[in-house]
């Protein structure tokens, strides 16, 4: 099992911020990487264990399930049940947190998950750097002041 | 309840801001609100359960309990012991959060707590703005400074030197050189020193502590000037009473462990007329002896620095005080300032007088500055399983004595074995006693600092009542 970390401070409100990423079917309106999503069965997208099934701009088909979905805390979380990326038991959550200074907002997303001991730094890199930061840097521009 | 919420990013790595905070005792050097702070019994201030003892600089006095610290996820939980402010329930987390992007860090501070009804707000912002947001400034700010201090220098003094040990007339006033500060050091400007009749005693050299020639002098109060010590800036205004000698001086460097921070309502004259004389009241009334409402306390030289400052607090605390004084006059102003029963002798007579005003029973604590002449007179104006304080000598040291004849306790108690542990506790209580008008000092006597000399032949000569201050 491993583990991916990313972080930022957006120069934005965290309502701001999370008016934009609660909505689980809105990957492409907010990150870089998407070309399309639906919602399986045609669920709403806020209901906790709805699928979304999105292609990536390179062609690839992912299917993720909504696990958790809190607007109190800012936070979702949702694991991987399709992907190319060759991943097992991934799951991975965002959370926004106010930072009272400034009113910026502090976001986190984390993912854990198995994959081939070879692939382990190769992935880490990739989905730290390659979707969790190039998502965030894309939301910098789209709410940040 | 109230809950305080504050956060900010602060422009270092999480691992050189957690190593700062996850030392509970380190905020005296980064945060500018706080003043002073120690570990109490010697922990680690990294120890769950370890208790800061801290002074801000509103002079608020707090004892704070770290109740978790963990390394792993960078979070550090206290709670609120006592505190001279009306706020109960109070416990606090400080999380830190690595901000990857950039190598940041996150800071969180979150609280809850129970305040008076009405006064929410102002805690809300007392706690948010000035302990929290104040906090993220200033720990950047020592972050940027990287610890670092300015570099320090001798500068020159004026002191008053016992030349040799004798009489009054050898104190003289000499050219002397203040050090410089070294690490946990700070030099004041002095602006008020204290006098105690322990200073009589060095000079004499009844009390071997010091070495003619060299300054005496136990306390003082003034600015700093220097500070190579966490929790004290240029400008502050504090006190001390302490040893070794050397308070009368107009320049003085000395450990920072031994400073109290003056809060606002307590000027400089009064802490130094105060700093000795009033802990040496804390303790006698509240540590070697508690005195209770009804208890008849017996105090020597009631009309004296801490004579007046005895009889003061007891009464407050419901005693029946009964004093020995010199003369008519000292007798009314012993009066005056809650000795009840002042008895004017000036042979040491006393001991019928308080047994009469207590019914027959005697002293429950006697407060003897008197020693040797007064012995046998103490003795029998001791209650049965009375309390015999003996905490000065002024007649020489008693000879040993039959307590079994009461049931007596003797005790023989040193302000600064107290001071050693309890010192921000006892200052702290001195001043709220001051503010709250229950000790009320009485500086009769003030003389610029040269005129040192003069003002020990009037303590000698029994001419002087209340507190006795030099000014510089």
């Amino acid at each position: 099992m491993i583990k991916v970390y990313t972080s930022c401070v957006i120069d934005g409100p965290a309502d701001a911020v999370w008016a934009q990423v609660r909505d689980f079917n809105g990957l492409p309106q907010w990150t870089p990487f998407v070309a399309e999503s639906r919602i399986e069965e045609g669920q709403p997208p806020d209901r906790i264990g709805c699928v979304r099934n999105f292609r990536l701009r390179d062609g690839g088909v992912i299917r993720e399930r909504l696990l958790t979905l809190s607007d109190y805390d800012y936070q979702c979380s949702y694991s991987i049940l399709e992907s190319p990326l060759g991943v097992e038991n991934y799951v991975a959550t965002l959370k926004l947190t106010p930072v009272t200074e400034g009113n910026r907002t502090f976001a986190e997303w984390w993912a854990e998950f198995d994959c081939a001991p070879e692939r382990e730094a190769e992935l880490a890199e990739q989905i730290g750097q390659g979707v969790f930061q190039a998502a965030f840097d894309s939301l910098k521009k789209l709410v940040g002041r | 309840m109230i809950r305080v919420r504050r956060s900010a990013v602060i422009d270092a790595p999480i691992e050189r801001v957690w190593a700062v905070l996850r030392d509970f005792n380190s905020h005296s050097a980064w945060h500018p609100a706080v003043g002073p702070s120690t570990i109490e019994r010697g922990e680690a201030p990294d120890q769950v359960g370890c208790v800061r003892d801290f002074t801000l600089r509103d002079g608020n006095h707090i004892r704070e309990q770290l109740l978790a610290l963990s390394d792993r996820d960078h979070v550090s939980t206290y709670c609120i012991l006592d505190a001279t402010l009306p706020m109960r329930n109070y416990v606090a987390t400080v999380q830190l959060k690595r901000v990857t992007d950039g190598d940041h860090t996150f800071w969180h501070w979150e609280s809850t707590f129970d305040v008076p009804r009405g006064r929410e707000r102002e805690f809300e912002q007392l706690v948010g703005g000035q302990v929290y947001e104040g906090g993220f400034t200033g720990l950047a700010a020592f972050l940027r400074r990287g610890g670092r201090r300015n570099s320090l220098h001798a500068v020159d003094s004026q002191g008053v030197v016992a030349t040799s040990f004798g009489g009054p007339d050898v104190l003289q006033l000499r050219r002397l050189d203040s050090p410089a500060p070294r690490s946990g050091e700070v030099r004041l400007r002095q602006t008020a020193i204290g006098v105690n009749y322990i200073d009589v005693y060095i000079r004499k050299g009844l009390y071997r502590m010091i070495e003619p020639p060299a300054p005496i002098g136990m306390e003082a109060a003034g600015v700093v000037v220097e500070s190579n010590a966490p929790g004290f800036s240029p400008g502050d205004r504090v006190a001390y009473a302490c040893p070794p000698p050397g308070a009368y001086v107009t320049m003085r460097t000395l450990p920072a462990a031994q400073l109290v921070l003056l809060p606002d309502h307590v000027d400089e004259e009064t802490a130094a007329a105060l700093m000795l004389k009033g802990m040496t009241a804390e303790y006698l009334l509240h540590r070697t002896h508690r005195v209770r409402p009804g208890d008849t306390v017996l105090v020597h030289a009631a009309a004296g620095g801490v004579g007046l400052l005895l009889c003061q607090w007891a009464r407050a605390l419901g005693a029946r005080v009964v004093g020995t004084v010199s003369s008519e006059a000292k007798a009314e102003l012993a009066r005056a300032n809650g000795c009840e029963h002042p008895i004017v002798t000036r042979t040491y007579s006393f001991a019928d007088r308080t047994r009469q005003v207590s019914g027959g029973r005697g002293a429950d604590v006697i407060y003897d500055g008197l020693g040797r002449e007064a012995a046998q007179e103490n003795l029998a104006a001791l209650a049965t399983r009375g309390h015999w304080v003996s905490y000065g000598q002024a007649t020489g040291a008693p000879d040993p004595m039959n307590l079994s004849e009461k049931s007596g306790t003797l005790s023989q108690p040193v302000l600064f074995h107290y001071t050693l542990e309890y010192l921000h506790q006892m200052a702290g209580h001195v001043f709220a006693a001051l503010r709250d008008g229950i000790l009320k000092p009485e500086i009769r006597q003030r003389y610029p600092l040269a005129a040192a000399a003069d003002a020990h032949r009037d303590l000698e000569a029994r001419r002087t009542s209340g507190q006795i201050v030099l000014l510089v």
